[in-house]
């Protein structure tokens, strides 16, 4: 456990509270019970202040642990790609295409449009996406003791898998939606893109039934559509909350006792193992439904 | 689990790395990748034709034996002909070399017989007179005689 004398209630619900730096307003009393007298800047010190800071709020070890760990796929598979030869491939190299093949593969099986940036956007995602899950599978107090000894901040909130916050899941989620959006506009136009929301599923061809079709169809698919990025994003957060929640309860029968910790141990790793499969399958889920809705953004439906 | 700021900052942070891999790393990775496949694909084809070349060469080479082969054979053929036609040929001289000293000797033989005869002839003639003489002890008139000494040479 963390430190002493914690219920495991605290010990949970200090780790699931992100390292939060936003805007407290004037007037705000806070934990230690001194009174905000001007809107100011600062790291929350308890779950409470963190949610009072409302949307003027960053997560910081979210953001930071998503930096680090998109900085180091980007550098990884950059300067890989700019020693690759055409000749016999090195073992870094062969890993490197092994991945890139892979996600060609798979995004050609499903995308059938030109558009450069899908394939990458596909490996982007699947690279960056197992790489935050994979801050699962670090033993679930190394990373924040470390970084509360580090700040000499005891009490310091560190969360280290940017995929349990559903802000990091919903954001790549809805810059999909957005791009889906962007693209459909591109490629059918603006009255193409509206046409596809008010006259399916339903159209009868002529116009006085259409006027009464229009509106059940412009809330099925707005609803339809909508649908996709929120599905998205929280499929990825909820997968991957519920393993880090299975992490943390296990984690507080360390506490309990040699043999209950021991019992701990062994199914930490079971768990860790299993873990494995989860965390690669929802990258890959991740990577592959946002290639289908490219592709649904690009279809013309010319064939209905 | 509030929704906040956060939200933002990760898009932008994922639209940053998105371009970052859709400029510096997709395209560089994927020529690479495809001027192997050329390669390969290359490599793999002239592997292909120079095992045809090679087909081809030992076909070829094949048929150039068989035929120096044949060519060699009717060549002996043809001097094992020539050398018995030759020896025939030389056969056939000796043959006819050896009649015409034959005829020859025969003609010489004829020849030295007849003038033997001849010479005999005319000395028997003169024998037999003598004898006759000698018989008789009276001598023969040859111009009387000369009928059957004739004949009697002539007998010879």
């Amino acid at each position: 456990m963390a430190s002493e004398n914690l219920t495991p209630t605290a010990y949970i619900q200090h780790h699931l509270q992100n390292l939060a730096y936003g805007k407290l307003p004037a007037g705000y009393e806070r934990a230690d019970g001194t009174i905000v007298s001007q809107d100011m800047w600062t790291l929350a010190h308890t779950s409470k202040e963190a949610s009072d800071m409302g949307f003027w709020c960053l997560h910081l070890d979210t953001l930071g642990w998503g930096i680090v760990l998109g900085t180091i796929f980007s550098l990884f598979f950059w300067r890989t790609a700019k020693k690759a030869t055409a000749g016999k491939p090195t073992g870094i190299q062969s890993f490197i295409e092994l991945i890139v093949e892979f996600i060609d593969t798979t995004v050609k099986g499903t995308f059938h449009h030109a558009n450069k940036m899908v394939a990458p956007m596909g490996l982007t995602i699947f690279v960056w996406v197992f790489l935050m899950n994979l801050m699962d599978l670090v033993p679930v107090d190394w990373l924040p003791i470390a970084a509360a000894k580090i700040s000499g901040n005891d009490h310091l909130f560190f969360k280290v898998v940017p995929t349990t916050d559903p802000n990091a899941t919903l954001g790549m989620a809805f810059t999909v939606f957005a791009l889906m959006i962007f693209f459909s506009i591109q490629k059918k136009g603006a009255i193409g893109f509206l046409k596809e929301l008010t006259l399916h599923p339903f159209h009868s061809g002529k116009i006085y039934i259409d006027i009464f079709l229009i509106p059940i169809n412009f809330v099925l698919e707005t609803i339809a559509l909508v649908s996709k990025p929120v599905s998205l994003g929280l499929r990825l957060f909820g997968n991957m909350y519920a393993g880090e929640m299975i992490f943390i309860l296990i984690a507080i029968m360390f506490g309990a006792g040699a043999i209950l910790g021991i019992f701990a141990g062994a199914l930490q790793w079971g768990w860790a193992v299993f873990h494995i499969l989860v965390i690669t399958i929802q990258a890959f889920v991740f990577m592959v439904l946002t290639t289908v809705y490219m592709a649904m953004a690009h279809d013309t439906h010319e064939d209905h | 689990m509030n929704i906040n700021l956060t939200l933002i900052g990760q898009s932008i942070t994922f639209l940053f790395f998105v371009l970052f891999c859709m400029k510096a790393v997709w395209p560089a990775l994927l020529s690479v990748m495809q001027a192997r496949e050329q390669k390969i694909a290359k490599g793999l084809e002239n592997a292909e034709k120079a095992d045809k070349d090679l087909e081809l060469a030992k076909q070829e080479a094949g048929k150039k034996l068989t035929e120096a082969k044949s060519q060699a054979a009717t060549l002996v053929e043809q001097a094992n002909k020539r050398a018995s036609q030759i020896v025939d040929e030389a056969k056939a001289q000796a043959q006819m070399e050896a009649e015409r000293i034959k005829t020859a000797a025969q003609a010489e033989v004829d020849r030295q017989v007849s003038q033997a005869r001849e010479e005999l002839r005319g000395q028997v003639s003169a024998l037999a007179i003598a004898g006759a003489e000698k018989i008789l002890g009276a001598s023969v008139d040859a111009n009387v005689h000369n009928a059957m000494l004739d004949k009697l040479a002539a007998e010879l």
